[in-house]
């Protein structure tokens, strides 16, 4: 089977003035339909980055990274802009919602950018917005709710366009536990409706939601393992 | 890309740029000050000069451009000319039958003299009429509709019969509640018996043409004898397009009159409407230009108000250019909201400057037969917008290029 993502020997360098910094020293991972991944790793390990390449938002400075089989590299701004408005799904630590608009227009967005009419887009943001339970809130403002309210939001717009991947770079990151814990909640059920997902977190328990855990150091990955003891969705520790 | 995705980004810019005015409502109404003043001046510019040429245009469809005015100045000389031709001879009724008697190239002629004096009916009375002491042709000459009555025939003309035709708000003001007509009026000291009105001819450059009222020459200049300034002739010509034959005619005819020697330049002029419509014209340029030029200053000064404030909401929403990047907004989406939106700054501008610009129009109007052409206020419109999009090009550009991951670690 094809696999989603295929990254090979992706390498980052930034250059600062005259120093250099490689933020991904050399990442080759594969990431199949419908799984679940965690990626851990220290502050400054390169997790940020490697979504952001992954997301499409960002550049590797070399390497291949193929996207359901077509190559990326080598795209030019405007198809990106499309792979990341029809193919990605981006959830961040903060949020990163429009304040001045509210819920409904934020989950609109991505399908206002893909052309979709607006009584179709309105349809499907309301419905996303149902399904991350925020019906009640569609004509909030971001500043009218509550930090895990927005997350919801966030994850309704990520999830709205039925992307190929959802990424969520530590989405709980900015959350108190319990309501990270619903986010994570949240995620395990959208994997369990067959969605691939990658989550960056450094928490241990947040990971082993997922169903594998890559970790990274430097730039590298150091380990790329099978959770054995999964937390299963509704399952609260 | 499709035009419905163009459709709905536009829709969404305009819908950003409303909450960014919205937002920002002090800053974005001082930023479109340039726009406002360049606006304001343009339509009134517009309207000004739209009210000279509708003006001029009724005076010269009024009395026709195939009149000549035969006058001892020209209309537009030069000072020295006006030096030179100081002790020039009268014009008089001599004069004015030798034209008669020997043009043929005539429809009609008329003397012309005029002078101000006080008009009276009863109980009422007028000051500021003017008194002028035509023939019986001058009602084509001058190119008069009647309002009711007749003009004095030419009967009454020669026999000095002391007859008077009433310009219209003379009329008006004199008999308020009766017909004028057969009635006596005095003028100055003297009685005269109303046999018409003029219809009402409107106003020229500020000056009433309906506050006169007309009488026969011979018998204005046997009554209003302290007047000593001379006549015109007024004629017009049998053939328009035979203007400068009946020119040269004239001018023959005058300088034989005046007894002009062979070789020597002409002690009067023959005046004709084109050299007012030329000055109107030169008139019409330099009001366009000033106008214009403050315009110009003030659109720019504008373009550089709002090109700044748009760099100031770009660097002000990085994150939000970010944020939208991240979810599938192209260069040319964000490009395109940046460019509605400072076209509906400037837009805002344009609208205020037609809002203030409009109860100005109303006070030229007091002056000039006018009001704002809608065409001026298109025009404006369109101007204010394309100065947004112009001004706004330099920020949105630096905007649609913004690197998303830059813009999202902003904050
Ligand atoms: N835009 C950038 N310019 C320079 N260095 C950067 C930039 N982004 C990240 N880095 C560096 O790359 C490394 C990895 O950063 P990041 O991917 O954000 O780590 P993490 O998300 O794991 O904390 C860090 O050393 C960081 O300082
Ligand atoms: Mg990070």
């Amino acid at each position: 089977m094809q696999p989603v993502i295929n990254l090979k020997n992706i390498k980052k360098t930034y250059v600062m003035g005259t120093v250099e910094v490689n933020a991904l020293v050399d990442v080759s991972l594969q990431i199949m339909k419908n799984e679940y991944v965690a990626i851990m790793g220290p502050s400054g390990s390169g997790k940020s980055t490697l979504m952001n390449v992954l997301g499409c938002l960002d550049t590797p400075t070399s390497g291949l990274y193929e996207f359901n089989g077509v190559n990326v590299s080598d795209m030019n701004d405007n198809e990106l802009a499309k792979i990341r408005n029809k193919e990605i799904g981006f959830v961040f630590q903060t949020f990163n919602l429009l304040a001045r608009s509210d819920a409904l227009h934020n989950v609109e967005l991505p399908l206002i950018y893909s052309g979709m009419k607006k009584a179709e887009r309105k349809m499907l943001a309301e419905e996303a917005l149902s399904h991350v339970k925020l019906a009640d809130r569609m004509h909030h403002k971001p500043n009218e709710l509550s930090g895990g309210q927005r997350q919801r939001v966030a994850v309704a717009r990520a999830l709205v366009t039925k992307p190929s991947i959802i990424l969520a770079d530590e989405p709980t990151g900015n959350l108190d536990s319990k309501t990270g814990v619903e986010i994570m909640g949240l995620f395990n059920e959208l994997h369990a409706q067959g969605n691939t997902i990658i989550v960056v977190t450094h928490e241990e328990d947040i990971a082993r939601h997922a169903h594998r855990i890559i970790r990274v150091r430097d730039g590298m990955v150091e380990s790329d393992t099978i959770v054995e003891d999964r937390i299963l969705p509704g399952v609260h520790h | 890309m499709k035009i419905t995705d163009f459709a709905y980004e536009v829709k969404e810019g305009l819908g950003i740029s409303f909450q960014a005015i919205r937002a920002n409502k002090m800053r974005s109404v001082l930023t479109t000050l340039g726009i406002v003043i360049g606006i304001v001046s343009v339509t009134l510019m517009g309207t000004a000069i739209e009210g000279m040429s509708r003006s001029f245009n009724e005076m010269v469809s009024k009395i026709g451009a195939d009149v000549l005015f035969v006058q001892k100045f020209s209309w537009f000389s030069s000072q020295e000319d006006f030096e030179a031709s100081r002790n020039r001879k009268n014009i008089d009724l001599k004069q004015f039958r030798a034209v008669r008697d020997q043009g043929t190239t005539l429809a009609a002629v008329s003397p012309l003299t005029g002078t101000r004096l006080p008009i009276k009916y009863r109980s009422l009375s007028s000051d500021g009429i003017i008194a002028i002491g035509v023939n019986d042709q001058y009602v084509q000459v001058g190119g008069l509709n009647m309002e009711m009555g007749r003009f004095f025939s030419q009967a009454e003309s020669n026999g000095d019969r002391p007859v008077v035709v009433l310009g219209y708000t003379v009329a008006e003001k004199l008999f308020p509640n009766e017909t004028p007509l057969g009635k006596i009026v005095k003028l100055g000291s003297h009685s005269f018996r109303v046999v018409g009105v003029v219809a009402k001819q409107g106003s020229f450059l500020g000056m009433n043409m309906d506050d006169r009222v007309y009488l026969p020459i011979t018998n204005f200049l046997q009554k209003f004898s302290n007047v000593r300034r001379g006549m015109d002739i007024h004629v017009k010509a049998a053939n328009i397009n035979d203007l400068e034959n009946t020119k040269e005619e004239l001018r023959g005819i005058l300088r034989k009159v005046r007894g002009v020697k062979p070789g020597a330049k002409d002690d009067f002029a023959i005046n004709q409407q084109e050299m007012f419509i030329q000055t109107f014209n030169q008139i019409g340029g330099v009001i366009a230009g000033i106008g214009l030029f403050i315009t110009a200053l003030s659109l720019f000064v504008g373009a550089i108000g709002i090109m700044n404030i748009m760099f100031v909401s770009v660097t002000e929403r990085t994150k939000e250019i970010g944020i939208r990047k991240a979810i599938g907004a192209k260069r040319s989406t964000i490009l395109i909201q940046f460019l509605i939106e400072s076209a509906a700054l400037a837009l805002l501008g344009g609208i205020i400057g037609i809002i203030i610009s409009y109860p100005l129009s109303l006070l030229i109007n007091q002056i000039l037969p006018t009001s704002m052409p809608l065409s001026v206020v298109g025009i404006a419109l369109g101007i204010s917008v394309l100065v947004g999009v112009v001004s706004g090009f330099l920020p949105a550009n630096r905007a649609a290029k913004m690197d998303p991951v830059e813009a999202l670690r902003h904050e």
